[in-house]
């Protein structure tokens, strides 16, 4: 084990979004000493093992077959798993945009109520640029607060980025300063987790799955040797490695996309009338702990789903008509 | 590649840009002024659909909107434009490497955004 980092975090997709399990790894000694002192100054928490869920892309209002069933269903899933998780992170696109009068606001509200069943000890979001780019995100801070943030959960440095409501796929050098200020608080082996809606890197900038100045973000992060970034936007798992940085996608809630490696054309994978969550990866996941943190097993399996609510075609022509987001 | 100006006058934004290995000719004379190709954004679409360019050809792109303002970023030729409203943003381009390269509107302006895009040919 590399004795300068301070917990360890892993991660596991379930399909409905993706588990994270974060464990001390290293409380001992001077240094991690220091760095406890320096994360737990603001709410006086101790680094101890928690959980918490990543929920991406539920996109209420987007007329398609799904509606919010899949959303729904993670809600059950995450509330079905005997223990709740600390966190949820919402990574984005909680709503899909319209401009009718009024609808957004109640499809935001939608949002809340489904998250609201949610048994978790706090609900954190971030906007994707269908919540906040056609407005620069004035409804979004006025349904959920600031568009970027941070804040301090038993040992972790958590960092909400805002890389959509300037209409572009950008950070801006306002929030990047703010960053570097944040980031100036701790030492270099305080873990970190971004969450943030578009991919920091260049994924495939030709799907728009990039942040135009996420290389600048990378390079503030880079001084850091345990960080974890959660991004959703690509509605499909997606696993990338930039220095210390881990990076994890959750898929979506609503539709899915194809694999860009492989598929020249961004356009949604059709919906499976007999199998609806197909690409949605709904499964069920069981932690069964080790003796030690990370010797912490979790298992998946399929869920199997009753589809008589999605019989007929209609559902499916529109996610046919509307193939790209 | 490389941006090598970036200048507002009298409502018309230059961009130009040196795409590939080498930059845009510069001992050009004044008498060979680029080709020039207008290309008109609307949501959610570019009109035309599709252009050609030649390798090597420098090239004055003109972008206008009919509405909202739209973005027009191709990172392999190294163009990252807005298109505002009233204004006319000019593009110059020399594209070095052959390719049908795809074009996308990157400034969020609808439920269609993420369809919008164009495909330049480079031959």
């Amino acid at each position: 084990m590399d004795r300068r980092r301070f917990l360890r975090i892993s991660g596991v997709s379930l399909g409905v979004g993706a588990l994270y399990t974060v464990a001390p790894a290293l409380a001992g000694g001077a240094e991690g000493a220091e760095t406890a002192r320096r994360l737990g100054r603001g709410n006086g928490e101790r680094p101890e093992p928690f959980t918490f869920f990543q929920l991406s892309d539920t996109h209420v209002g987007f007329d398609g077959p799904i509606g919010t069933t899949a959303f729904e269903r993670a809600v059950e899933l995450v509330n079905g798993l005997g223990t709740s998780p600390d966190l949820v992170l919402f990574t984005g696109d909680l709503t899909h945009d319209t401009e009718a009068p009024g609808e957004h606001a109640n499809r935001m509200r939608r949002f809340q109520q489904i998250a609201g069943r949610l048994k978790a000890g706090k609900v954190y979001h971030v906007p994707g640029e269908h919540d906040a780019g056609l407005d620069g995100g004035e409804l979004y801070r006025n349904v959920f607060g600031p568009t970027s943030y941070s804040f301090e959960h038993k040992g972790v440095h958590f960092i909400a980025l805002d890389n959509v409501s300037r209409a572009r796929p950008e950070v801006g050098a306002e929030q990047t300063a703010w960053l570097a200020k944040d980031l100036a608080r701790f030492p270099r082996t305080a873990p970190i987790v971004v969450f943030t809606h578009r991919p920091l890197f260049d994924l495939r900038p030709d799907w728009e799955w990039f942040t135009s100045d996420g290389d600048e973000v990378m390079g503030l992060l880079a001084p850091f040797e345990n960080v974890t970034v959660l991004y959703g936007h690509i509605h499909r798992e997606h696993e990338h490695q930039i220095g210390h940085a881990r990076m994890y996608a959750a898929r979506s809630l609503c539709f899915a996309f194809p694999d860009p490696e492989t598929t020249p054309e961004k356009k949604a994978i059709a919906f499976d009338r007999e199998q609806p969550f197909k690409n949605l990866g709904i499964r069920q996941a069981s932690l069964t702990p080790g003796r030690r943190p990370e010797a912490s097993t979790i298992g998946v399996k399929e869920v199997e789903l009753v589809m008589n609510e999605f019989s007929g075609t209609e559902g499916f022509n529109q996610l046919l008509k509307m193939p790209t987001l | 590649m490389r941006r090598e100006m970036l200048f507002l006058t009298g409502g018309v934004l230059l961009v130009v840009v040196a795409a590939g290995l080498a930059a845009a000719p510069r001992g050009a004379r004044a008498a060979d002024e680029p080709r020039v190709v207008a290309i008109t954004a609307r949501r959610f679409e570019f009109s035309p659909r599709e252009i050609t360019l030649k390798q090597g050809e420098t090239v004055k792109l003109q972008l206008t909107t009919e509405d909202v303002t739209h973005g027009f970023f191709l990172r392999p030729l190294g163009i990252d434009a807005e298109i505002v409203p009233g204004q006319t943003t000019e593009v110059v381009v020399t594209p070095r490497a052959a390719g049908r390269y795809t074009t996308i509107c990157d400034h969020f302006c609808g439920a269609g955004h993420g369809g919008m895009k164009m495909t330049i040919v480079v031959e």
